[in-house]
């Protein structure tokens, strides 16, 4: 045993290539100060708390995006079905579920409510696995309205335009009751969106997320040098399904709700706008993107009530013009030019 | 039966006439604009308000919401569109969605939130039998002035030196530069005539359709359906497909209220699955 492993010698290559790997699923201090301020958030604004987990819960789906957009490079304008599903599945989990003992529990509410987006996900995956870019934006535009209109339709399931009544999710692990202030709808929610995102981590870095970025890069010579490419568009889009499924069911129970305004075309355009405010491509570029298009949302609010899509649509159009890559493009830009530089002199 | 059928037709050429830019854009410069609606509601909008304001004959504006339009096309493709061209899909998306933003909330600001309706002419109000059926006047009134401007623009893209060139720009770009046509000149009056038409549409579509602010949201998935089934190589094609979803949706909301949309949005899913460059378009989508 010991011989046969002392005369294992890797090549250099393969050495090199473990490094490149684990390299990059090294935490930066940035990331780690990331989280211990959201962390934070809970002491340093106790009356924010609902406005918090909402913020966690859009940089949840808009994170399930960046899955598909920033890394494997399909452009989608349906998410939002995916968000809906899950919170009407989870919302009727927990209605119908309610007392009975392990189905109105709300983890098992979020398995519930992501695994039926994920099922409809993979179903969906392979129509868009054809076409170009417009037709993958009809065809996930085309999913999200007929999603939304079954659940207008469908009014003696989920209440139609009224929106689904009656979800009183059990406590949390029949511990922590969800309370009037949603101290335990924010550390849930926050909870949940880090083990996510830490799971989100580990697929990107993996060689399956390397994968896919060779997809995004050039999807024929990533077929030509035999990767299955198909096969991981399916899987990667399947988990930002269930990933945004989470997301929905995380909303129909902190917010005991669920509307047709979740499947709603303005849902899964926000949750793209909030992406790209963030930056694609970078994991954090979502979660960065959701805080500043919610605290825009509030302040710009404030001042005009209703008219804050104006500024909204002013920002996204100075965005394309002129900064690409939103706000972590513009930082990993910057940072660059600053080490080009200083070697330079 | 007949007149669902008309009040179907006079939908679609609506439909039509407010898409048919789109077409263009999209087939010439391989551009997603979402934000074409915008110029629509900028026509119907106009209408409104000459007519309400400054009683202007609804006739007169017509024209008046077209020159409109299609002046705010040219700036904006002068201004900022242009800059767009050589951009990722995603890029247009955002910005045109960004652009739609803006217009629904100025509408707002300006107008209000509330559903805004005309008072038509009293010769374009009331109905008449046409070939037994009865069918509303201004309905027949679209249906003709859309029948009009559809053979003309056959015409003009068939018979004109214009015409013509446009077609070889759209066929491809790049052989139509190398041959000395000036094909960003050409897109750029394609474009405001586009966005004119749709502004035209939009001052039509006061009599048929109600406008309020998320008009460019709400019709932005018809014009989609409209190319993507019709195709972006002829004009033939956008045609039939509005034709079709113009009386598939008259039938479908008169006749199966339950299923709604359902049915429009199935069929367009389903179409571009078995043919992404479009039910009627020739050859492969490029």
């Amino acid at each position: 045993m010991t011989d046969t492993t002392m005369t294992y010698q890797p090549s250099p290559e393969a050495v090199k290539a473990r490094a490149v790997l684990l390299g990059r699923s090294r935490w930066g201090f940035a990331e780690i100060a990331f989280w211990l301020l959201a962390a934070a958030c809970y002491w340093l604004f106790p009356t924010k708390l609902s406005l918090l987990s909402e913020i966690a819960i859009l940089g949840l789906v808009a994170l399930s995006i960046d899955l598909v957009l920033g890394y494997a490079g399909i452009v989608t304008l349906g998410q939002g079905a995916f968000f809906g599903i899950g919170a009407y599945a989870a919302g009727l989990a927990a209605k119908y579920g309610a007392g009975v003992a392990p189905w109105s529990d709300p983890v098992i509410g979020l398995f519930i409510g992501g695994g039926f987006a994920a099922l409809i996900g993979f179903a969906t995956s392979f129509l868009v696995l054809r076409g170009s870019d417009l037709t993958r934006l009809m065809v996930t535009l085309g999913v999200a309205l007929i999603v939304d209109e079954i659940v207008n339709q469908t009014k003696w399931l989920t209440g139609g335009s009224d929106g689904l009544q009656g979800v009183l999710p059990s406590p949390v692990l029949g511990i922590w009751e969800f309370d009037l202030f949603g101290k335990t709808a924010f550390v849930y929610s926050m909870v949940v969106l880090f083990i996510l995102f830490l799971v989100a981590r580990a697929i990107v870095k993996s060689p399956f997320g390397l994968s896919l970025q060779a997809i995004k890069g050039n999807p024929l010579r990533t077929r030509a040098i035999g990767m299955p490419v198909n096969g991981r568009l399916v899987a990667i889009y399947t988990i930002s399904s269930f990933y945004a499924g989470i997301a929905g069911a995380l909303a129909a129970q902190t917010t005991q709700f669920a509307s047709p305004d979740y499947v709603a075309f303005h849902r899964s355009a926000d949750a793209l706008l909030m992406l790209v405010f963030g930056g694609a491509g970078h994991l954090y570029g979502g979660l960065l993107g959701s805080i500043i298009f919610r605290t825009m949302q509030d302040v710009l609010g404030n001042i005009t009530p209703q008219y804050w899509q104006f500024w909204l649509g002013a920002t996204l159009v100075g965005l394309v013009l002129f900064v690409r890559g939103g706000i972590l493009g513009l930082l990993a830009n910057l940072r660059n030019r600053a080490t080009r530089n200083g070697g330079a002199k | 039966m007949l007149t669902i059928l008309l009040d179907g037709i006079a939908y679609g050429m609506l439909l039509f006439i407010l898409a048919v830019g789109l077409c263009v854009t999209l087939g010439l410069m391989n551009f997603i604009n979402l934000a074409h609606g915008a110029f629509a509601m900028a026509g119907g909008y106009l209408t409104i308000t000459l007519m309400q304001q400054a009683g202007v004959p609804f006739l007169l504006c017509l024209p008046a919401a077209f020159i409109f339009a299609a002046v705010l096309g040219l700036l904006l493709e002068r201004t900022l569109y242009r800059h767009l061209y050589d951009k990722t899909h995603l890029d247009q998306v955002l910005f045109s969605i960004g652009l739609v933003f803006m217009a629904m909330a100025m509408v707002d600001y300006a107008y209000g939130a509330n559903q805004q309706i005309v008072n038509l002419p009293d010769f374009l109000t009331g109905r008449i039998n046409f070939l037994g059926a009865s069918i509303g006047v201004y309905r027949l009134f679209v249906i003709v002035i859309c029948s009009l401007l559809v053979v003309g623009l056959q015409l003009i893209l068939t018979q004109t030196r214009f015409g013509s060139r446009l077609r070889a720009a759209v066929d491809d770009g790049r052989v139509a530069r190398g041959m000395g046509i000036d094909v960003t000149r050409i897109f750029a009056v394609t474009f405001a005539v586009g966005s004119g038409l749709a502004g035209l549409g939009g001052a039509l579509g006061t009599g048929i359709i109600s406008f309020d602010p998320t008009f460019p949201l709400k019709y932005m998935i018809y014009f989609l359906i409209v190319i993507s089934v019709g195709g972006t190589t002829t004009i033939t094609g956008p045609f039939l497909a509005a034709i079709l979803l113009g009386v598939a949706d008259v039938a479908g909301k008169y006749y199966v209220p339950a299923v709604g949309g359902f049915i429009i949005y199935t069929i367009m899913v389903v179409v571009l699955i078995l043919r992404p460059q479009g039910l009627f378009s020739r050859g492969p989508a490029r």
